[in-house]
């Protein structure tokens, strides 16, 4: 049992990894006053390009680079369309997810012609599991030597990148001076701008460190989880990421727990299939499925409240003359 | 030694509206400055310009004896211009400190640049007399004290020269005095003052010298001493202007509308309205003074079934509503209460409709405007149309989009649809907010003559005058409480600013 | 009337551009993968247009897409994001397909309108409950008809896998249903009047699509309901001061939505497929978005803008059996672009062509309205 329950945690905690980046890059986004329904966009063209870039240069890195460049590339359309434009920004989001998966498939079967597939990468290409120091010497330790073994060594480097760009993502929003101009552009960017800041120019930089996590996300899923792009392998991960924010109260930890809590409704469902429960017998296994979408309807509408998001969100600065 | 400010030939255009033509303006070093103008006038434009807001089309701008390009608001800044701006430019969920340093932090971490910053703000509110708790939160403090905070946000930027726009509008008589003691302290010590109004009375009251605006252009600079009232409204509006309204005293009627108790509390359950209890008649205006944010919005929307209520009850006619009875808008709408909302462009108008669409707002579901499935576009716009001659609403173009209008007119679309129903009340809020004085005449005599024809009108203002000239009876609102009833031949501005600033007259 | 003319020529205008503006980019997408752009375009106009087999696939197209640019854009004038209609379609044609299934012994003329309230009523409670949750709980319309699509998926492969699937057949599929539930197929209409043309799925539901789109116009523009809820759109404010239910008007909006997405169902069940079976609404809900937005949120736009999604759409696939590298997902891509290019973007040359516009109205004298 306690077993068990180390490896499904052990799972929960790299299957949140995707929506961890992708969630601490809506943070920053979304601070700002930019909605970001994209994140499943960038997550899918990071994932693609990862794995294509990956499989090119045979490196991993190269292709996390590769990534990020997109996750920036598809951020800045956003920014362009939304903050300089002036463009409804759900829209935005929408058009960039949606040219994403076209974009993904048309590409993937142009280059390489196996059905929107890329090729499987040797282990060498991707992001494996690192042990960490004394791990194997610890792990007859009961509990904390287990706990260390178990469900903090034996992660890829991204695992850990994405853990700890939570704290470094609470930092720079809540004690440095990009965090104060960040929280007053997406509350009150009149203020901002009367104050001798660009609005345009602070949400443009919290664009480009949405799109470099973003774009992490997606190398997470095709060069570290899995070690080949499918199409369509985000699979709404980009939106959970979003709704786990929301559910955080745009606040990264609490969004870090949130995805935690969607990664374990995942990790377990391969545990429930074909098991028999009591009273309720065997559980479909499309709904054990479907847990994390219901989950993400049931947090949206018991739990958050109207009026936590940043005042000035989803509206484009415009100097309006009286 | 050189102005402080010296504008040349000042132009900007917005689309198809010229805001300034060929504007000039002389101010003085260590002067208080007044520049008055009417709503529209270009005041703002010229102060949004000199601060960088917006970038003229031609002219010059002169700081100081130096000719500068003011490109944004940092510009400005670093040549030592600070404004107070009308709605504060403030972060509602920043404290003081931090809503200060915003934009001129000393470092890259947040805490050394606090730090760094609050001994220099604690130094400053005490040489100007401008007490504010430094890590109070901006959302938790009375509009009297974050002007305070925006006045300490310029000077700690180091601003030698303040603009202030409309900075009375949310403050009683008295907090207006003691901010003009503290704009007097500012000039003694050498800063500039600019301040930019359309009430004469503040003009008169503190200026050295005042410069006078319309239709965007410059059209009188005068020394304060060697002019008044009368000479300074004329020149504002380009003609003689009677600063009073003639009406008849009243002669009220049965009684039409009586509110008993009424509780009202806000989506986040703080008491907006407390224990509320007066009556209205037919033939009467009630005037209810206040300064704004002191319930009288909630009082509005809950006598007009926006908003409900948690205790008391309102009667009209013969129905009486209690709290938790089932009300909205569109029942109070058929029980005859008209109502012309405080905000006409967040509320009165969908600005995106065009006029015949606005101008059923509220009453689209009358038989009269629709057949069985469809809407009859024809009577539509044949009644919108005869209205808008009626009310002067100019462009009369029933087809024209609401945000085309100007602000005047769309007021008199809104007051239009209000009053042509020929209502048994008539609750009007700000009537005359941010419109030109041709139509604050027209609507004034509008109300009157509704009052007159026997109708009973609940009329809430944050403009004193408005309130004095207008009302039969005044009620005078702080903090959600009632402070007192004075008849209008009673009314004089010092008794009802005590009131407002929540001072009872002792029980004689 | 010369301002009306004038608008029309410069939301033409707008529209051209940006339209243009996709297909130069998906051009060059398609050269930057070795093939040639110009080839790529005289396919697709051959597979859309050239013969009479193309035509009909078009028309199919088409009507799919006058349901679910419908369903985006009645949504859209009450300011809702509906991404549902993916869903809604699917659960939409689940009910069709049930009532196909339960009456087939039944006459048409039964089943017909029978088959098309259940699409409505279906399509309806897939758009309320986010409709409803946004209305009275706050959660974003956008995540929560999100979810529901994947909900909607997982959900239609647990029914046709494990209760409706045709016993001792392997695939997901019902039975095929009777005749009686079949939707007329214009070949077969055409065949009635001695006119012989190559069989494809355009059927009868097209003219339902003309209808829906003839009632959406008149609802939104001409009656107090359509005004309500495009006042709650507009301005939610004057819409509570109006005495308009707002949540009230969300449920509806978001209902109708659902139902008009349902109405896939007829066209791809009753019209074509003639049992239920896996993802035959696939692509076509999000497609939905990309042709109400080019064509203005207005039904007239959408019928032309669906007819030239019909065209992507079955010219894509003409382009796709011509080429190996290009995919059919190229339209995928294509949407994308004209999302972002007359969606967020509608307004990148608007200025200019809006100064366009006027010199050439410069004649006739401008109404000022300011002043």
């Amino acid at each position: 049992m306690w077993s068990d329950l180390l490896l499904i945690l052990d799972a929960s905690l790299r299957m949140a990894v995707p929506m961890v980046f992708a969630a601490m890059g809506g943070v920053f986004a979304e601070r700002s006053g930019v909605i970001d329904f994209g994140l499943e966009g960038k997550m899918l063209g990071g994932a693609f390009v990862a794995a294509s870039v990956a499989h090119l240069t045979q490196s991993a890195w190269i292709g996390l680079l590769g990534a990020i460049a997109i996750g920036i590339v598809f951020s800045m359309m956003h920014a362009f369309a939304s903050v300089t434009k002036q463009g409804n920004q759900v829209v935005s989001c929408v058009a960039i997810n949606i040219f994403a998966m076209g974009l993904t498939t048309v590409l993937g079967q142009a280059w390489f012609q196996r059905g929107g597939k890329t090729p499987q990468l040797p282990p060498e290409a991707r992001f494996t599991a690192i042990e960490l120091p004394f791990a194997e010497e610890l792990r007859d330790v009961p509990i904390l030597g287990e706990i260390y073994y178990e469900l903090i060594s034996g992660h890829n480097i991204l695992v850990y990148i994405a853990y700890i760009m939570v704290p470094v993502t609470a930092w720079i929003v809540f004690r440095s001076r990009f965090g104060l101009r960040l929280r007053a552009t997406g509350e009150n960017p009149l203020a901002v701008d009367t104050a001798g800041i660009s609005v345009n120019r602070t949400r443009y930089k919290a664009l480009v460190i949405n799109g470099i996590l973003g774009g992490m996300s997606g190398a997470y899923l095709s060069t570290a989880q899995l070690a080949f792009f499918v199409k369509d392998m985000s699979a709404g991960k980009g939106y959970l990421a979003l709704a786990a924010m929301i559910f955080g109260k745009w606040r990264p930890f609490q969004a870090m727990l949130a995805c935690l809590l969607f990664a374990f409704a995942e990790a377990i469902q391969s545990r429930l299939q074909g098991v028999s429960l009591p009273i309720v017998g065997v559980v479909p296994v499309q709904l054990i499925q479907s847990i994390p979408y219901i989950l993400t309807v049931v947090l949206l509408a018991g739990f958050v409240g109207k009026a936590v998001a940043p005042k000035a969100i989803g509206e484009p600065f415009i100097k309006e003359h009286k | 030694m050189s102005p402080a400010i010296e504008l040349r030939n000042i132009s900007k255009q917005f689309g198809p509206v010229q805001a300034n033509r060929n504007v000039s303006l002389k101010v003085e070093s260590g002067t208080i400055h007044g520049i008055i103008g009417e709503n529209g006038a270009g005041k703002s434009t010229l102060m949004s310009i000199l601060y960088g807001f917006y970038q003229a089309d031609s002219g010059t701008i002169q700081v100081q004896g130096q000719e500068l390009k003011i490109n944004s608001a940092n510009d400005a800044i670093a040549s030592g211009i600070g404004m107070v701006h009308q709605h504060f430019m403030l972060v509602d969920t920043f404290t003081v400190l931090e809503n200060v340093v915003l934009g001129v932090e000393s470092g890259w971490t947040l805490k050394a640049s606090l730090d760094d910053a609050r001994e220099t703000l604690i130094q400053l509110e005490k040489e100007y007399h401008l007490e504010v708790d430094v890590d109070a939160l901006i959302q938790d403090l009375p509009v009297g004290l974050l002007q305070r905070v925006e006045i300490l946000k310029a000077l700690y930027r180091k601003a030698d020269i303040l603009i202030l726009d409309e900075p009375t509008g949310v403050l009683t008589p008295q907090e207006a005095d003691d901010l003009f003691r503290i704009l007097e302290e500012l000039s003694k010590q050498g800063k500039t003052v600019i301040l930019i109004t359309h009430k004469l009375r503040e003009i008169m009251a503190i200026t050295s010298h005042v410069s006078v605006m319309r239709n965007g252009e410059m059209v009188a600079h005068l020394k304060t001493s060697e002019t008044n009232r009368e000479e300074l409204a004329e020149l504002m509006v380009g003609r003689k202007v009677l600063l009073r309204v003639d009406k008849t005293s009243s002669s009220p009627k049965h009684e039409i509308l009586r509110i008993e108790h009424l509780n009202v509390k806000d989506q986040n359950e703080v008491s907006r309205v407390k224990d509320l209890s007066f009556s209205v008649h037919g033939g009467e205006i009630l005037g209810i003074a206040g300064v704004s944010g002191n319930g009288q919005t909630e009082l509005l929307e809950t006598l007009t079934g926006i908003r409900s209520f948690q205790g008391g009850s309102i009667q009209f006619g013969a129905q009486k509503i209690q709290s938790g009875d089932k009300f909205d808008a569109s029942l109070m709408r058929d029980l005859g209460v008209g109502h012309v909302p405080e905000d006409r462009q967040r509320m009165g108008l969908v600005t995106s409709f065009v006029a015949k669409e606005n101008a059923i707002l509220g009453y689209h579901r009358d038989k009269a405007y629709n057949s069985t499935f469809e809407m009859d576009e024809t009577f539509m716009l044949e009644d919108c149309s005869s209205k808008m001659k009626d009310y002067d609403v100019r462009p009369a173009n029933p087809e024209l989009q609401s945000s085309l209008f100007s602000g005047g007119n769309q007021q008199k679309l809104v007051v239009m649809r209000e009053m042509s129903r020929n209502p048994e009340l008539l609750i009007v809020g700000q009537p005359t907010r941010g419109v030109d004085i041709g139509a604050i005449e027209f609507i004034h005599r509008r109300i009157i003559a509704m009052r007159d024809a026997g109708k009973a009108v609940l009329l809430v203002s944050v403009e004193l005058d408005e309130i004095l000239s207008l009302s039969d009876r005044i009620l005078v609102m702080f903090s959600g409480e009632m402070m007192g009833e004075i008849s209008a031949d009673e009314a004089d501005e010092r008794r009802i600013g005590l009131l407002m600033a929540g001072i009872r007259e002792k029980a004689a | 009337m010369n301002e009306k003319t004038e608008n029309l020529l410069l939301v033409t205008l707008i529209t051209t551009v940006n339209l243009l503006l996709a297909f130069i980019i998906s051009g060059f997408v398609i050269w930057s993968v070795g093939e040639d752009p110009w080839f790529a375009l005289k396919t697709m106009l051959y597979g859309a247009f050239g013969y009479d087999e193309g035509i009909g696939y078009t028309l199919y197209y088409t009507t799919n897409f006058i349901f679910t640019g419908l369903a985006f854009a009645i949504a859209f004038h009450c300011r809702l994001f509906n991404i549902g209609a993916e869903g809604q379609a699917y659960i939409g044609g689940l009910g069709v397909g049930l009532i196909c299934l339960w009456l087939e012994d039944l006459p048409f003329a039964v089943i017909l309108p029978t088959a098309i309230a259940a699409s409505a009523l279906f399509g309806a409670v897939w758009g309320a409950i986010p409709g409803y949750l946004q209305a009275k709980r706050g959660s974003h319309v956008v995540i929560t008809t999100i979810m529901f699509n994947f909900i909607a998926s997982v959900l239609m492969v647990y029914l046709l896998v494990n209760i409706l699937i045709k016993p001792g057949q392997m695939s997901p599929e019902t039975r095929e249903f009777g005749e009686n539930g079949w939707l007329p197929q214009m070949h077969e209409l055409f065949g009635w009047i001695g006119i012989q043309i190559t069989p494809t799925p355009l059927n009868l539901s097209l003219f339902w699509a003309f209808i829906s789109a003839f009632f959406v116009w008149r609802y939104i523009w001409h009656t107090r309901w359509g005004f309500e809820m495009r006042t709650v759109g507009a301005n939610e404010s004057a819409a509570i001061y109006a005495g308009i239910n707002v949540d009230r008007n969300i449920i509806i909006a978001m209902s109708l939505a659902g139902a008009l997405a349902g109405f896939v169902g007829i066209n791809e069940i009753m019209g074509f497929n003639h049992r239920i079976l896996l993802n035959f609404q696939f692509g076509y809900g999000f497609t939905g978005i990309a042709v109400s937005l080019i064509g203005r949120n207005h039904p007239f736009g959408i019928l032309l803008a669906s007819l030239l999604f019909g065209i992507l759409y079955q010219g894509g696939a003409e382009l796709a059996f011509e080429t190996q590298t290009i995919d059919r997902h190229m339209v995928v891509l294509i949407q994308g672009l004209v999302i972002l290019f007359a969606g967020a973007l509608e307004n990148l040359f608007r200025p200019q062509l809006q100064a366009l516009v006027h010199s050439i109205f410069k004649s006739s004298s401008p109404v000022t309205a300011h002043g």
